[in-house]
């Protein structure tokens, strides 16, 4: 323990901790910019300076370690001064076109300069060249906003390990960017918006699809349809100051009708049926390990999150044999709609419009690739991220906290609590465990709630084990079988297990992959900002939405056995190939 | 004339300049080998690399971008970052004039001028024959010699405009030699 004194207040705290972690222990909030929270500081932005006594110099609170009996002052004049200068200087280079840009509302630059009472900037001049890359179909880059506070860096190479962006070159002529200043469109991006959404400014934004769904809607021709993702309802409401964790699909669906939408449906009906598909290829790849001693595509990987895909499709070429060829959710939906609900509703697939409502920047991306178009048509056609959302709801002049609760429509909106947990890291594991077990055993999993607690939480790679005892004749063959399943959060964690699975292949059968920290609750199209308490309290919404729901299990869905009963026959069926599975391609891991 | 560098670097850029890229990933994954897993082994495994090609094609880059595990968004960050590395094929010979605060005081920045006038190109360029290119430096640590310019690796000291022909002439002299040969 380590007794130092902040603001005349005692303060006792680990040797290892910094002077920023102990202020905040004692309730001093020190401004800080680059900082974020759970990894290595940077000290990059100077912002949070304080005055330490005895030291020649300012210091840097977030890298500057405690040390015994140090006195410091973070509200002295020298330290508010420096701290004032500092981000002057920041918004003396900052294209500050506030009133326009998408930030304005939560940006933290404009925040610090109004915290530190800034009312001019005393500083003038020329500024740095400055590029718009609009290259890539998720993300754009808008370098004039850039106040190169590096956090995208960092969550890109130390979170993701993607590594797409770095400082190129030197000094004034300092740029964020991808290798040599190159568009982002030409180099390996996951395009998991990871970087917008820690982004401080506008430097780093989705790329809007709002006047295309505008334009949709304002047709009488087309038939506009809209599927939310699960992540979208426990976090929502948050574009509208309710607080994190606040569950608002009711008034989402209230919502998503007064803008106009012919039918709102949800991506939960599309995760039921991936549980269906991507549970039955386990069984079958686990039925071709055990029966026939050949299945080497074990153990299985999860599919529904496509900054994981791109990632597998440039880092490990040599598992894509192993990743399940469901398409995710957002995809299975729009071939579902554009062909199924098509046929029911009697709408001519080239008249309707599949929106979709996504807490991800990569399903942009997603949507797009040239292998979702099984319909005959562009499957999904655009993409809102949950922010995108919000503004549209804004835009529409609707009063979302006054808003009755409202109910998805049949038969594309019915869907279970497993359904739901897809949002968050474990949560498809779970659902498909819940389904495997049923399905083999005939009994539920016994335990309490239908949770798998070693899946929950925020730890990066977790494991579980489940064996499947009293099957029944089907399955005889995992009677007293062992299934083992690991899951990781973030694409650095989704690295290791990889890496640690080349050297034991057959320690897992199944594992989950989702490309951001705490699944999609904490996609990278979230309302900002995401940390860990906000994840947290955005999982824990889901599981209550879940554990609210009758059927909680994928497989007793009514419009689920009703979808195969009426059109897609079984799962793995001929149809089910053709429009619910997918392919992957080997792509060059450094593409210049 | 002063010599910075170690005779073998020397040896290794001026028998090995006309190598292919193909040809030089070995003897690269072999720097590689020797460097990897040390903190801080990018830049050496660069330099060494420009020592052999006497400059970095982006090919090369991504190549050591891969080998060492680092992003290629970071090794070009470094690239770019220092004015010795190049990523267009320089001239037989490299002159770089330093730009440092003593030698820019002391007339550094005229004798680029002269050097650019005489040599009829600017910083970053190579002349029409591929025999000189113009870089500039940032400081090599001789300040006490101000203005410098380094033409490889022999350092000239206290330069004037006035002595830039003289200066390049063994250099010149070189080339009568090839162009006899």
């Amino acid at each position: 323990m380590c007794k130092l004194t902040i603001n005349g207040k005692q303060v006792n705290v680990s040797d290892n901790s910094t002077i920023l972690e102990a202020a905040k222990s004692v309730g001093i909030k020190i401004p800080t910019l680059c900082y974020l929270e759970g990894l290595t500081p940077m000290g990059a932005c100077r912002v949070c300076m304080v005055e330490v006594e005895g030291r020649a110099t300012l210091v840097a609170a977030c890298t500057t370690p405690v040390q015994e009996e140090m006195v410091i002052h973070t509200n002295s004049r020298k330290a508010r001064e420096s701290r004032k200068v500092v981000v002057e200087l920041l918004l003396s280079e900052h294209e500050g076109d506030c009133q326009l840009c998408e930030r304005s509302d939560d940006c933290e630059l404009r925040q610090l300069a109004l915290e530190l009472g800034i009312r001019e900037v005393r500083y003038q001049g020329e500024k740095p060249p400055a590029m718009l890359d609009t290259s890539s179909v998720a993300l754009i880059r808008d370098s004039a906003k850039c106040i190169k506070c590096r956090r995208c860096v960092q969550v890109c190479s130390e979170v993701q390990r993607v590594g797409a962006l770095s400082a190129q070159f030197r000094g004034y002529h300092t740029t964020i960017a991808p290798a040599f200043n190159d568009a982002l469109e030409s180099i390996t991006c996951v395009q998991c918006g990871q970087c917008a959404a820690v982004c401080p400014v506008g430097a780093i934004i989705e790329t809007s699809h709002i006047e295309f769904v505008l334009k949709a809607l304002d047709n009488p021709q087309k038939h506009v349809v809209v599927q939310t993702a699960p992540a979208i309802r426990a976090a929502l409401g948050e574009c509208f100051g309710l607080p994190p964790g606040t569950l608002v699909t009711g008034k989402m669906v209230s919502a998503l009708r007064e803008l106009g939408f012919d039918a709102v449906f949800d991506t939960n009906f599309a995760a039921d049926l991936t549980i269906m598909e991507e549970g039955t290829e386990l069984l079958t790849r686990l039925r071709n390990h055990f029966i026939l001693g050949q299945e080497t595509r074990l153990p299985q990987f999860t599919s529904c999150s496509p900054g994981w895909i791109n990632y597998a499709e440039h880092y490990f070429p040599e598992i894509l044999d192993k990743i399940s060829t469901c398409k995710s959710p957002q995809q299975m939906f729009g071939a579902m709609a554009k062909t199924y609900y098509a046929q029911k509703a009697n709408v001519d697939p080239a008249d309707m419009v599949v929106v979709s409502v996504m807490p991800c920047t990569a399903k942009k991306f997603e949507a797009v690739r040239p292998e979702m178009r099984s319909s005959g048509y562009q499957d999904v056609d655009y993409v809102l991220t949950t922010r995108e959302l919000g503004d549209l709801i804004k835009m529409g002049g609707v009063d979302f906290i006054a808003l009755p609760d409202g109910e998805m429509d049949s038969p594309l909106g019915l869907s279970t609590g497993a359904a739901d947990i897809f949002a968050n890291t474990g949560g498809v594991m779970e659902a498909a465990l819940r389904t495997v077990h049923a399905v083999t055993t005939g009994r539920s999993l016994a335990s309490e709630d239908l949770h798998i607690e070693a899946l929950a939480g925020l730890e990066g790679v977790k494991t579980a084990s489940v064996t499947l005892s009293g099957t029944v004749d089907a399955w005889s063959f995992l009677e007293g079988k062992e299934v083992k399943v690991a899951v990781a959060h973030g694409l650095g964690n989704a690295a290791s297990v990889v890496e640690y699975i080349r050297d034991h292949p057959a320690e897992f059968q199944f594992i989950e992959v989702m490309t951001c920290p705490g699944g999609c609750i904490g996609g990278g199209g979230q309302p900002r900002f995401t940390t860990d308490a906000v994840r947290l309290a955005r999982i824990g919404a889901i599981y209550q939405e879940d554990e609210g729901k009758p059927l909680r299990q994928s497989h007793d869905n009514p419009a689920i056995q009703q979808i195969y009963a009426e059109f897609l026959e079984k799962p793995l069926s001929h149809k089910s190939h053709e429009l619910l599975h997918t392919t992957y391609a080997k792509k060059e891991k450094v593409t210049p | 004339m002063t010599h910075l560098a170690t005779q073998q670097s020397e040896s290794v850029m001026s028998s090995n300049r006309e190598l292919k890229i193909e040809d030089v990933i070995p003897v690269i994954d072999d720097i590689i080998a020797q460097k990897r897993g040390e903190r801080g082994s990018l830049i050496p495994v660069l330099q060494s690399t420009q020592n052999l090609l006497g400059y970095l094609p982006k090919p090369i880059l991504i190549h050591i971008s891969e080998k060492l595990e680092i992003p290629y968004s970071e090794v070009a960050g470094v690239v770019t970052f220092y004015s010795f590395f190049s990523t267009t094929p320089r001239g037989k010979h490299t002159i770089r004039v330093c730009m440092g605060t003593a030698c820019y005081v002391r007339g550094g920045k005229e004798v680029l001028a002269a050097l650019s006038k005489e040599l009829k190109i600017g910083v970053g360029e190579t002349t029409e024959d591929g025999h000189f290119s113009l870089e500039v430096g940032r400081c090599f640590g001789a300040c006490g010699l101000a203005p410098v310019v380094m033409v490889d690796e022999d350092v000239h000291q206290r330069v004037k405009e006035s002595q830039i022909k003289h200066l390049l002439e063994p250099y010149l002299e070189e080339r009568g030699e090839e162009d006899e040969s």
